[in-house]
């Protein structure tokens, strides 16, 4: 549940989703799930031209098994937090 | 008929129940596109859509063929975005066709249109033509 947590602590920021299929889609981390299903909101998709359909969606849904990157903002991520949460989890508990 | 109803476990936060009773748009794998009014999901995100369409798009051609009532299993989902009335639907360069115009245009079947189907047909017709390098073997 790492991750899931990690996410969590994201939510609000701009970030940059990937995709398998290789669309890139920016918006601001609405929420996410166990699964790591992601909602954007405010979508702006990196490739505008070769993707025009997807012009007029301003919130999605994306589902987790499809993310290849999540890109994320410099400022995204307290390391030392994110050291101790990840010693802690690899302990167990 | 009434369903159970659902025991009141938190949803998920990332949960569809945002989207239900809106027109939304649908990204599949295969990089079909169809629009619909999600009617229900679970949380595999397979998904109910109705009055749904296929958007069939050919360079800056576009046409929306109606295909009714839809379930897509959730593993073929890739993305459900919501579609923003006060946005336009398609960009300034685009323009709606008929059905029969994009098939038209497209000279090919709506099957082969769609990428994963080709590199399917493509993946047989290899194998078919391997097979015939190889009959000499008299394999079988």
């Amino acid at each position: 549940m790492l991750f899931f947590s990690y996410f969590k602590e994201l939510v609000g920021k701009e970030v940059t989703v990937e995709l398998k299929n290789d669309l890139a889609i920016r918006g601001i981390l609405h929420s996410v799930d166990q699964y790591l299903n992601i909602k954007l909101e405010n979508t702006r998709v990196v490739d505008q031209d070769k993707y025009p359909h997807m012009l007029s969606v301003r919130n999605c849904f994306i589902r987790g098994s499809v993310v290849r990157y999540v890109q994320l903002p410099p400022d995204g991520v307290d390391i030392d937090i994110l050291h101790d949460a990840t010693r802690r989890e690899a302990r167990g508990g | 008929m009434s369903w159970p109803a659902p025991r009141d476990y938190a949803l998920p936060s990332a949960s569809l129940a945002f989207f239900l009773d809106k027109k939304v748009l649908v990204l599949v794998l295969d990089g079909r596109i169809f629009l619909g009014i999600l009617r229900s999901f679970d949380q595999f995100a397979n998904i109910v859509l109705e009055g749904a369409s296929e958007r069939v798009i050919v360079g800056d051609l576009c046409s929306d063929i109606s295909i009714g009532l839809y379930v897509v299993r959730g593993d073929n989902v890739v993305l459900i975005g919501e579609l923003d009335p006060a946005r336009e639907e398609l960009p300034v360069h685009m323009t709606r066709v008929s059905v029969p115009e994009i098939r038209r245009v497209g000279k090919v079947t709506l099957r082969s249109l769609c990428p994963a189907q080709k590199a399917e047909k493509d993946a047989v017709e290899l194998k078919s033509s391997m097979r015939k390098m190889m009959e000499f073997l008299d394999v079988d």
